[in-house]
């Protein structure tokens, strides 16, 4: 997983409540065999009109959010179903954080997973940030982990709570997988002590 | 004094440090073709190989079609999801029982009936319904994609502990009263969400009295009612079921796995966080009318009005419920008709299924206008059942006989049903679409479906004229 430490990049709003994995990534794009390649379908049926051509208005098809690498979001983002294809096809698309007053519990976590930080702020503070995403001039934010704040434009800065175990995890880079790893010794040790492929009758 | 869960997790626990997941072993990690490729993915990706590949076995059950498997696939992305498995388990050492093989079947067919799925062990899958293996004592549940992963590049996953949730029932199940009753009853009490958080354990005289069937259509179902995994804890009839079984203990190391496995129950006084006593005597042949699996009747009663419903919440959800599935508040659930019956699933499938509708349809024909569909939970099942003639007793009833697979369980092949179309179904979910876009499903026990079949709407199975 990469490593999450300090972030700046620029901020595109979408702030509306309860926007839901089927929404992030419609269930017609499950069907593929691999885990990256899904930014192109990202918020697909808000993005492209039947016909595949983009929709104008929508706030990732602006030219000045091109590059936009911070979402930020209206409360419940992420409801719905467990599909890890959420956050997949967030970060495929060159998110690194998602910023909303709350979030559904399942991608919450996929997201922590997957290295793609959510962060919970006061439901005025994202509508502040939100407008000033939207205002004349598109804003970066910065999403400092370590000192878990986030600073925007005209010295806007708040602080936010996370997991504490989790928050290590993204700082060193640690995937599910590599933390796990630092405990080879404790598995290869279970491993000796009981025979683990000696219930399979060999066949 | 501890529980058999507490017992299992303890057994399998490889490192616990405070304020963080525990670490534990994985004894056996069954795979298919939908969920599998993004996990083999991402340890391309990061050059890892599996921990203990000679621990994960696959099959191919989800997309396949269960007509003409032989000939190329219609579909051509299940085909691909087929290919690309194939080719995965080659290149990292997994064993494949691929379509052409008996052992061929789905998933939680396949582990039981190899001699795969033993007491005791941690079992895992990336597919919700793992939990059907808890019927053999051990803890079995699905995962997600990052999971599958994990669990093949370490053999071992991160978990919090749950609850331990007791759900007693004992007596004898009357006539027309299968296991599928019993997990539908138990559904109906304690909800949909009843069990989150909690590993359920069944304890009681009607589990002990029922065979290895069904006690895994009832552990199935247990994440329909939101719980963690199920559990029923060995004896000689799980024994007897292992016996034998390609992958099953021989010699003396089958005496020493029954020893152990005879230690794996509850302690008699171990304390549960919460019980629930169901009397096998109240239970009736259950139907449901609803979009979510806890929203059942009994054959002889009527689809609740809105006034039944507990909250204002409900009865939203109640309203819901009747626009999508069509039907009136109080309607007789028995004056319901169907357009389709589907015998098959992880939960319907195995061979005492397949005698329990066979019984049934014996003698009879499938009502005229009625899709009618047996599909057997693997080639092994398929072939006994037509050694003993039950195959006959379908297809001269009017019955579709068909290859093993998910099918119509879940609609990714081409066994779905049409918009408006209303099943009588053996499988485990009854949610808006699972079997096909706007399609209504019905969920009962194999025999109620075989009747609903032949009757061409719900009958009480209890009232059936048997023909043999
Ligand atoms: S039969 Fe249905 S529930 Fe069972 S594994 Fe297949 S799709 Fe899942």
């Amino acid at each position: 997983m990469e490593k999450f430490t300090t972030f700046t990049g620029l901020a595109a709003p979408l702030f509306q409540p309860n926007i839901d994995t089927d929404q992030i990534i419609p269930k017609q794009f499950l069907t593929r065999i691999e885990r990256t390649g899904y930014g192109v379908f990202l918020f697909n049926d808000w993005r492209f009109e039947p016909d595949g051509s983009p929709k104008a208005d929508f706030v990732l098809n602006q030219p000045e959010y091109a590059g936009a690498s911070i979402l930020i979001a209206g409360p419940n983002f992420g409801c719905g179903s467990s599909r890890e294809h959420a956050p997949w096809s967030l970060m495929d698309f060159g998110f690194r954080s998602v910023i909303a007053p709350s979030f559904g519990d399942i991608f919450y976590n996929n997201s922590l997973k997957n290295g793609l930080l959510p962060v919970r702020l006061d439901g005025n503070i994202v509508a502040d940030l939100a407008a000033k995403a939207a205002g004349a001039e598109p804003c970066r934010i910065t999403v400092d982990l370590k000192n878990q704040t986030v600073s925007g434009p005209n010295g806007l800065t708040a602080s936010f709570e996370i997991d504490p175990f989790r928050r290590y995890c993204l700082l060193n880079g640690l995937d599910d997988i590599g933390l796990t790893l630092q405990n080879e010794s404790d598995i290869a040790e279970y491993e000796a002590r009981t025979d683990v492929a000696r219930r399979f009758a060999s066949v | 004094m501890k529980t058999l869960y507490d017992k299992i997790w303890e057994r399998h626990l490889v490192h616990e440090d405070a304020g963080k997941p525990s670490l534990l072993y994985i004894d056996l990690h069954l795979i298919h073709e939908v969920t599998s490729p993004q996990a083999f993915e991402g340890l391309r990706l990061a050059g890892r190989r599996l921990r203990r590949p000679e621990l994960t076995f696959g099959t191919i059950d989800h997309a396949i079609p269960t007509l003409n498997r032989n000939l190329p696939f219609r579909d051509p992305i299940a085909a691909q999801q087929v290919a690309t498995l194939r080719a995965n388990c080659r290149e990292f050492g997994v064993r494949l029982y691929d379509l052409d093989r008996i052992e061929q079947g789905i998933i939680h067919v396949f582990g039981p009936e190899q001699g795969l799925t033993q007491p005791g062990m941690t079992i895992v899958c990336g597919d919700s319904h793992t939990s059907t293996h808890g019927a053999f004592g051990a803890l079995a549940f699905g995962i997600g994609t990052s999971e599958v992963e994990h669990v093949f590049a370490t053999q071992c996953l991160q978990q919090d502990r749950s609850k331990n949730f007791r759900v007693n029932v004992d007596g004898g199940l009357p006539f027309g009263v299968t296991p599928k009753d019993v997990i539908l009853g138990i559904l109906n009490v304690i909800g949909a969400g009843g069990g989150a958080g909690h590993v359920i354990e069944y304890t009681g005289s009607t589990f002990r009295g029922m065979s290895m069937e069904g006690r895994m259509t009832v552990c199935n179902m247990s994440i329909e009612g939101g719980a963690k995994a199920g559990l029923i804890a060995p004896d000689e009839t799980t024994f007897e079921y292992i016996k034998g079984r390609p992958f099953a203990p021989k010699g003396d190391a089958w005496d020493a796995a029954v020893e152990d496995w005879k230690t794996l129950v509850s302690d008699t006084r171990a304390s549960f966080d919460r019980s629930v006593e169901i009397d096998a005597a109240s239970l009736e042949p259950y139907v449901t009318w609803g979009t979510s699996p806890d929203m059942s009747v009994t054959i002889s009663d009527d689809v609740p009005d809105l006034s039944d419903a507990r909250d204002a919440g409900e009865a939203k959800a109640f309203a819901r419920m009747y626009e999508y599935m069509g039907i009136e508040p109080s309607q007789r659930i028995d004056q319901i008709t169907i357009d389709t019956a589907f015998i098959g699933s992880c939960t319907n499938s195995r061979i005492e299924d397949l005698r329990d509708a066979a019984k049934v349809a014996k003698g009879y024909t499938v009502s005229s206008g009625v899709k009618a569909l047996v599909v057997p939970g693997s080639m092994q099942v398929k072939k006994q059942a037509e050694d003993e003639g039950l195959a006959k007793i379908f297809t001269d009833a009017g019955f579709e006989w068909r290859d093993a697979g998910c099918s119509m369980c879940l609609g990714m092949n081409e066994d779905i049903l049409q918009p408006g179309e209303r099943c009588a179904s053996t499988s485990n979910r009854n949610f808006e679409g699972r079997q096909g876009r706007g399609g209504r499903t019905h969920l009962v026990s194999p025999m109620m479906a075989a009747a609903a079949a032949i009757a061409g709407h719900f009958v009480d199975v209890r009232d059936w004229e048997f023909r043999d």
